[in-house]
């Protein structure tokens, strides 16, 4: 016997919601991040000296830009769901994780439109 | 006859052993990272900002303090990308076996050590010994 509402079978959703979904991203993007992490890691070791201009040369190229844009969202990201769940499984009070989840998922909304940003200024020029 | 206290969650009374500490150390590296997300975010504004405010941001992450963070940086890096590779191995059902699952959780903490030192290094003469 399921305890199950219909509805809730129905609709295949469990009491976490989108539990599969968010396990299922946290994963990918873990994955792609193994790849672009792995890249920028190389890519600060070969950069010969940390000069403004050194920087520019490299992540003003149009496949660098794209993977550190790409670097910056999927982190933002797979940090957004692993933090959620650290947050939902310590704070206790409701009123205070929701309070705490939304300053988390604010911050790194806008950390990430800041990072997006920054990259694609490198890549257009940035004024010297 | 008084009520026996009922066990609460598995944590309150569960043995301390190597598997909590390596799933904790997770944990905790990934709000680091978090944390390090945030560096990354205002070394790429710095760039952005042009070689003046780049060179004062470069002054700042060259202090000791900010060394010390970012040795702790690489070997979190370091310590949740091998750990991260372990569980996906361990979401496709390898390696569980008591044997595996112990070895590979030395092979991750030695790792991550060797690994995040090397890291470090290297991406401290990359940048020319600024950071």
């Amino acid at each position: 016997m399921s305890l199950r509402s219909p509805l809730r079978r129905v609709t295949g959703l469990g009491s976490a919601k989108d539990g599969a979904g968010h396990w299922y991203a946290q994963r990918v993007t873990g994955m792609a991040l193994v790849l672009l992490g792995a890249w920028f890691v190389l890519g600060l070791a070969t950069l010969g000296g940390a000069t403004h201009g050194n920087v520019v040369e490299w992540l003003g190229s149009p496949g660098a830009s794209a993977l550190a844009v790409i670097l910056v969202l999927t982190t933002a990201y797979h940090a957004l769901l692993g933090l959620q769940v650290v947050i939902e499984d310590y704070v206790a009070d409701n009123g205070t994780r929701l309070a705490v989840l939304l300053v988390v998922k604010f911050a790194l909304v806008v950390a990430a439109a800041i990072g997006v940003l920054a990259v694609l200024r490198i890549a257009f020029g940035v004024p010297a | 006859m008084a009520e026996r206290a009922r066990p609460l969650s598995p944590f309150l009374h569960y043995r301390w052993q190597y598997t909590n500490t390596l799933s904790i150390l997770h944990r905790i590296t990934g709000v680091l990272l978090s944390l390090g997300f945030l560096l990354l975010v205002y070394w790429l504004a710095a760039v952005a900002a042009g070689p003046d405010r780049y060179a004062s941001a470069l002054e700042t992450l060259s202090s000791l303090p900010a060394q010390a963070v970012f040795f702790g940086l690489a070997f979190s890096f370091c310590y949740h990308l091998l750990n991260g590779i372990r569980h996906l191995f361990f979401d496709f059902g390898v390696g569980f076996e008591l044997k595996t699952a112990r070895a590979s959780g030395w092979a991750v903490a030695a790792g991550a050590l060797v690994l995040g030192l090397l890291v470090w290094a290297a991406v401290r003469a990359g940048l020319g010994g600024a950071a």
